[in-house]
């Protein structure tokens, strides 16, 4: 079986690295240094299972996981991390704080077995999508784009729309795909700053220059770039509120 | 509650020297309007030491209970009402000791108005001051509620600052140290010690105090040494600092976070190599230290603020020296410049505001 360790730190994946010596059915493939480095190697390799650091350079391990189509099981490594420990503690896939005991290495591994055995295991996309990640994260959205992974600052944001199971990431340079639910942006994203204008629609409210009337009890709300985004009749009221009129 | 203005010595000696002066202007009036001495003393003893009464009964009252500046009206109500207590009572006590003369009680009729008009303008002085007073001290008072407001609030944000970095650090050091022991133990060795005298070093600094700069360096180079420990040959120092000005002082735990957010910038949140310059140098009066940073623009946003979470360097700069252009920050090119000046205080000033 094949394993990646993914850690911004050399000594830290030195000693997952040693540790992983007496496990000898588990070959390690890979090490990485970064998120990006990460999601090559994964997708090169197709592991079975990757040790994970959370606290990372520019993308922190849950944004990589995000970047993934189908990832690996996973076991998070990290030094402290209140939100993380929380959502790690919530659901079953195991972590391991550092500095972690070849003991208690060697449990997760068994409990990683255990679980690949059984038919209904949860999933690492299923962990992605039921913990709750948001506080330590919401300040930009990462987006895999082509080839390419494109982090957006939150305040780079015009507008969001639904589009079937994706949503589309309106900014400055066009718009991005991610395939999230409008539901969970607006959940992570900050509500003062963002409104759920319509069912469809969530807003970036230092876009707007003006809210006019349209059709029968609907609002247009027109942002600094032109685009004309639907406010519902539900969604009105919410947005008069957060923009204290 | 308001300090009374008698708890001051130097307000009593004035108090009463001025009373002293009042008592003897009325026992000059009345030698010469042809009295006698006794009648002249009595008269004004009784009259003043009543008046004297009513006055320390007010500055006394108006500790506890001070009007709203709507109902001032109240105190020329209160005045002219004591005012007239004052001048009656002491005509009843006056008519009763000179019973017989019957010219001084005379007088004393006629002089009523004059009397009570004196008293008014007296107690109307009194009042003056009192409110005077007892504003400026509520005044002193909120400034010093608010100061101590903002001194828990700084120092509740700089722990605050210190935890999210701390317990990151330190369980991240003791895992390389996990990690040496099985390959190079002698290293491990040498990091256990390095991080327990930054530790301690950490632990004992305060707030107030100020250290010299070759403290705070030799204090730095043990927290860069374990950072470079942690992320090997990616982070690499260049600390130029003239031996001549090692002895400037600055004030403890202000350029830890600076370097700190050097650090959380420029090497936890880069990929490639990293490099962290650290100056110093003297420019007139001030100590002037520079950090110097990469950052990524694209995931880290210097546009807000002074950049980065230095608000609270800003804000304690502040609280210590009242400037606010003491910490400079620009950011150009993927390079994060932080600028702090310390200005040197004489001998005489040289103690941190506290």
């Amino acid at each position: 079986m094949k394993v990646i360790i993914i850690d911004d730190e050399p000594l830290a994946r030195s000693i997952v690295a040693e540790y992983l010596q007496y496990h000898p059915d588990l070959v390690l493939a890979q090490v990485c240094g970064d998120g990006f480095e990460g999601v090559k190697a994964i997708q090169q390799y197709k592991p079975d299972l990757i040790f994970l650091d959370v606290q990372m350079p520019k993308i922190n391990g849950f944004e990589m996981l995000e970047l993934i189509d189908n990832p690996p099981d996973v076991i998070f490594t990290t030094a402290f991390d209140e939100y993380a420990i929380k959502a790690f503690e919530t659901h079953a896939i195991d972590y391991l704080l550092k500095p972690f005991s070849l003991d208690r290495f060697d449990k997760a591994i068994q409990k990683w077995k255990e679980k690949k055995n059984l038919p209904a295991s949860k999933t690492t996309q299923h962990f992605l999508d039921e913990a709750d990640l948001s506080p330590a994260q919401s300040q930009r959205i990462v987006i895999k784009d082509g080839g390419k992974i494109k982090i957006i600052p939150v305040h780079d944001i015009f507008y969001l729309e639904a589009a079937d199971d994706f949503v589309k990431v309106f900014t400055k340079e066009g718009y991005f795909l991610k395939n999230k639910t409008m539901s969970h942006f607006e959940q992570v994203l900050d509500g003062s700053q963002f409104v759920r204008s319509h069912r469809s629609y969530i807003i970036n409210i230092s876009q707007i220059t003006r809210i006019d009337p349209y059709e029968k009890d609907n609002h247009i709300a027109i942002l600094k770039s032109g685009a004309k985004v639907p406010v519902s009749r539900s969604g009105y009221p919410k947005l008069r509120t957060v923009l204290g009129l | 509650m308001a300090t009374s203005p008698f708890a001051f010595p130097r307000f009593r000696i004035i108090f009463l020297i001025s009373w002293l002066l009042v008592m003897a202007d009325n026992v000059f009036l009345l030698l010469w309007s042809g009295w006698s001495w006794t009648l002249a003393i009595t008269d004004s003893l009784v009259n003043n030491l009543l008046l004297f009464g009513v006055c320390l009964m007010l500055i006394t009252i108006m500790r506890f209970y001070l009007p709203n500046r709507e109902k001032y009206y109240h105190l020329v109500v209160w005045c002219a009402l004591l005012s007239t207590i004052v001048v009656l009572l002491t005509r009843v006590i006056l008519k009763n000791i000179f019973i017989q003369d019957d010219d001084y009680i005379k007088f004393l009729d006629q002089s009523m108005l004059i009397r009570g008009s004196f008293n008014f303008l007296m107690l109307g002085c009194i009042i003056l001051i009192s409110v005077i007073w007892y504003n400026l001290q509520e005044q002193k008072e909120q400034e010093q509620r608010k100061q101590d407001a903002e001194k828990l609030a700084k120092d509740a944000e700089l722990f605050k600052l210190r935890q999210q970095l701390q317990p990151h650090f330190l369980f991240n050091s003791l895992n390389s140290i996990n990690a040496l022991i099985g390959t190079r133990p002698e290293e491990a060795r040498k990091m256990v010690q390095q991080l327990s005298d930054f530790l301690r070093a950490t632990i004992r600094k305060e707030e107030h105090q100020w250290i010299t700069l070759q403290e705070e360096l030799q204090n730095l180079q043990l927290y860069l040494d374990i950072e470079k420990v942690r992320f090997g040959h990616r982070l690499s120092t260049n600390i130029v600092v003239d031996e001549s000005i090692k002895n400037l002082k600055l004030p403890s735990l202000l350029l830890q976070p600076i370097v700190e957010n050097a650090i959380k910038f420029g090497l936890y949140d880069t990929t490639g190599e990293t490099n962290i310059q650290i100056s110093a140098e003297q420019e007139e009066n001030n100590l002037l230290i520079k950090v110097i940073n990469p950052f990524d623009p694209e995931t880290s946003s210097p546009q807000y603020g002074t950049g980065f979470g230095l608000q609270s360097i800003q804000r304690r700069l502040y609280l210590l020296f009242a400037r606010n252009d003491l910490l400079i920050t620009d950011a150009k090119n993927n390079i994060f410049t932080t600028t702090v000046r310390i200005p040197q205080l004489t001998d005489k000033y040289f103690k941190p505001v506290s």
